[in-house]
């Protein structure tokens, strides 16, 4: 009897930590909704969607998201622009070609490509990468988007890598000798067979990241700059939406103020946009796993 | 072969599928270099990068440097609050993190049905894994920060990271609990074992490699984090060692971004320095945790 009761009062402590993760989306859900909500009392909705100009903190306030946006989706374009054809390289190479020893050993290396704290990846692109671009573009900024979207590629590699070269494993061998049978290379193999039935687990590897780039901070906050420009110019300074919360974090802002307020507004944007991509990943994800189960 | 001088249309036909075959064999063999290439360009990028981190800062690590407070003047700063701070927060997240996430992923591989709830219950994780870090910055300094009145502390700080890694070590205890074999989970209940005793002395001492290698991934990317932590209102300037959790507090990523937004060039040497300080910590639980892995998976097979 008192055994089957502690095996109830266990099994009733295991389920409630994992109700607690659904205490934290509850958090932050009601975090971002009733802070915003003070603000939008303030700035209308179609003018924060619609406004060009971010100057909350000057004394001529105006509320438009749309310079944090083009700055956040400006950085991220560049950086799968830049890490797409890396990372589809590499998971071909690695699940096709190479040896099982060999991506035993690359792997891991690869993964600490993501590892390395994204701090160290901002010093990075502002001390490193933008004086070796400006050597090629005399006219760049010292922060500008262009090595800030570079670098954060490099970090996204590992990511797309990853997740599509485990799509490809996971695309049954019997189609792979069916095409050898057929007198096809590896080449031909891989990109019109293995890829295509791969496809939408490669969709997913780029939809988190381009997720993850949206979301990352450090990078764009030391190298990018911190003014919200509408542009898309890779050589000139702009802000993100992640940017400007630390700008103003980091700053002294009072409690309750309509700036205090303006990290949320700009904040639930940014989870609107990553909910929107995680969830239509795991969707997919899920659909793909069924196909060859 | 014989009769292709025979009939010239054969001739003709043999020659250009000969032709197609080689372009063909010579794609292959060019995105084999090309395969290399990209794996390799990520990490000659990372090699270059720490090499040249380690010419700019490695001079400035000495003694004094781990050992000194902050400083106005550059030769004079150290980074002891952003080491100590880092070690509080790593401990404190760990203990915190560490018995909710291995609890909830136990619940979810060994408990739960399949039922809408737990449907539910892993979208939800799956996007909360998903969700920004600077969002859970958010979360903590409405939630711990003002809330719970914990301020800028190491204890809103802690939280906000436990928060922030619980979906990974959750994952994480799935998937090594899942590559349990179900025949050591009946040959447990055969001896008459409960459900508890089985997961408490088999399942558990199996899979905890498996465990033990996502906590340290997980921990190792806690130790990075700097944006929620920022948020949360930590400090840049800590001219102290914290003494207790409820202490305010930096940690090495803020110290060095603190040091790399300054003008002056002897700061972003610092900079460097404590990069270096921060790399070695990262790098060093990344191999621990691989190491663990590998000898998991051998075991296991």
């Amino acid at each position: 009897m008192s055994k089957k009761l502690s095996e109830k009062i266990i099994e009733g402590g295991l389920k409630a930590s994992a109700l607690l993760t659904v205490l934290t989306t509850i958090g932050i859900l009601w975090v971002l909704t009733s802070e915003s909500i003070g603000f939008f009392r303030h700035v209308s909705v179609w003018e924060f969607i619609s406004g060009t100009k971010w100057t909350p903190l000057f004394e001529s306030k105006h509320f438009g998201i749309l310079p944090l946006l083009s700055g956040t989706f400006l950085t991220t374009f560049i950086a799968i622009i830049f890490a797409l054809p890396f990372g589809i390289a590499i998971s071909v190479y690695l699940s096709e070609y190479a040896q099982p020893s060999f991506r035993r050993t690359i792997k891991p290396l690869l993964e600490l490509l993501a590892a390395v704290p994204t701090v160290v990846y901002g010093y990075f692109a502002l001390m490193t990468v933008t004086p070796a671009l400006k050597t090629i573009i005399p006219s760049l900024q010292g922060f500008n988007s262009l090595s800030a979207g570079i670098v954060m590629g490099i970090m996204i590699i590992p990511l797309i890598s990853s997740l599509s070269e485990d799509a490809m494993q996971a695309v049954p061998k019997a189609l792979r000798e069916a095409s050898f049978g057929m007198g096809a290379t590896r080449f031909q193999t891989a990109f019109k067979v293995v890829v295509p039935a791969a496809f939408s687990g490669i969709v997913v590897s780029v939809i988190l990241a381009i997720s993850r780039a949206i979301g990352e901070t450090m990078i764009v906050a030391i190298a990018a700059g911190q003014q919200p420009n509408l542009t898309f110019d890779p050589t000139v300074a702009i802000e993100t939406i992640t940017t400007y919360i630390v700008q103003v974090s980091l700053g002294d802002v009072p409690h309750g103020s309509i700036e205090y307020q303006t990290i949320f507004a700009a904040g639930i944007t940014l989870f609107i946009f990553t909910f929107i991509l995680n969830t239509v990943s795991y969707w997919l994800k899920k659909r793909f796993r069924e196909a060859y189960e | 072969m014989n009769n292709t001088h025979i009939n010239p249309t054969i001739n003709d036909s043999f020659l250009k599928r000969n032709r197609i075959g080689k372009i063909n064999r010579v794609k292959d063999k060019l995105f084999q270099a090309v395969g290399i290439i990209a794996t390799f360009f990520g990490l000659v990028i990372l090699a270059y990068f720490v090499i040249d981190i380690f010419i700019d800062g490695i001079a400035r690590i000495n003694w004094s440097f781990l050992t000194s407070l902050p400083s106005r003047f550059a030769d004079k700063a150290g980074i002891l609050p952003a080491w100590t701070g880092t070690v509080w927060i790593l401990g404190m997240t760990a203990i915190i993190s560490i018995p909710l996430g291995v609890s909830a992923g136990i619940y979810f591989e060994e408990y739960a049905d399949r039922n809408r709830l737990n449907n539910l219950l892993e979208v939800n994780i799956a996007n909360l894994a998903g969700v920004p870090s600077i969002i859970y910055g958010l979360l903590g300094l409405e939630v711990f920060g003002r809330l719970f009145n914990l301020g800028g502390s190491l204890m809103a700080g802690a939280f906000t990271l436990a928060l922030l890694i619980l979906p990974i070590i959750i994952v994480a205890t799935r998937e090594a609990v899942k590559a349990v074999p179900n025949t050591l989970r009946e040959a447990s209940y055969g001896l008459g074992a409960t459900k508890w005793q089985t997961i408490s002395r088999q399942v558990l001492p199996a899979s905890s490699g498996g465990i033990l290698t996502g906590t340290i991934l997980a921990l190792s990317r806690a130790v990075g984090e700097t944006a929620p932590l920022i948020v949360i209102g930590a400090l840049a300037y800590v001219p102290f060692v914290p003494q207790s959790p409820m202490d305010e507090f930096t940690v090495l990523p803020m110290q060095i971004f603190n040091w790399t937004s300054r003008p002056q060039a002897d700061f972003l040497v610092n900079a460097a320095a404590a990069i270096i300080v921060l790399l070695v910590i990262t790098f060093l639980m990344n191999g621990i945790a691989i190491y663990f892995r590998n000898k998991w998976q051998k075991k296991l097979i």
